[in-house]
């Protein structure tokens, strides 16, 4: 099943793109769309640890599945935060 | 005047704190107290000097945590309401980057939901900034986007009831 990734800010900069489609297995989750994603654009490997994502427009967790036709996100840390 | 908002055009904090007072003029009490906050653009970070920023939002999850940030504020101040405008785009320095305004009968909520919204934002809204100093560029990256994380909020109602 064929799923649209969308990456911001720093992520997009490393991809070298905003969005493209990710080819993944039936039962795959979120977490295995990023690591797709990280084999096929290595520096994006640097954020496996603080990158957050969404599904269809809403928060989700890495675990969860994936279904044809989702649209993931992938989100480097946010703006704010440093204490 | 819709309370929650990102936009690329100019932001007008004394146009939400209206628009709130407005809205809260008869409803219990009334309005007693707006408290406002705007985020501006620094001339320096970490002792470098800035020329511009840029800041980029993904919008749609933008609108959700708005209304998080709206339903967890209802929660904990019941007769407070909120209001959060970000910008987006390229910003010069002074330039408002996000406005927020926090209106109640008095003024002990009215501080606290300001400043409870600000923490929040920079916890948990998908907003990333982009600065460009004299010498380079650097994303600026914080927190961890993640609205289920309770340890967060708590400190931001923390940091907000200090």
């Amino acid at each position: 099943m064929r799923v649209t990734v969308q990456v911001f800010a720093r992520l997009r900069e490393l991809a070298g793109q905003s969005e493209w489609q990710c080819e993944v297995a039936p039962g795959a989750t979120i977490g295995d769309v990023w690591k797709k994603s990280a084999s096929t654009y290595p520096p994006l490997a640097d954020f496996s640890r603080s990158v957050s994502c969404a599904r269809n427009e809403d928060f989700a967790r890495m675990n969860a599945p994936v279904q044809d036709g989702d649209v993931i996100a992938f989100l480097p840390p946010v703006s704010g935060g440093v204490k | 005047m819709s309370r929650f908002l990102i936009t690329s055009d100019p932001l007008a904090v004394e146009r939400l704190a209206a628009a709130l007072e407005q809205a809260s003029r008869h409803v219990d009490e009334g309005c007693g107290a707006v408290c406002t906050f705007v985020g501006v653009v620094r001339a320096t970070h970490k002792g470098r000097r800035v020329r511009h920023l840029e800041y980029e939002a993904f919008e749609p999850l933008a609108m959700k945590v708005f209304d998080r940030i709206d339903a967890e504020v209802r929660a904990e101040w019941p007769r407070a309401s909120v209001g959060i405008h970000h910008r987006i785009g390229r910003l010069e320095i002074g330039e408002a980057s996000v406005a927020i305004a926090a209106s109640s009968a008095h003024r002990p909520e009215a501080f606290q939901v300001c400043r409870y919204a600000i923490e929040r934002v920079k916890q948990v809204l998908p907003v990333w900034k982009h600065e460009f100093f004299e010498d380079g560029d650097a994303w600026v990256e914080g927190a961890v986007a993640d609205p289920d994380d309770e340890a967060a909020r708590v400190r931001a109602h923390e940091v907000a009831c200090a």
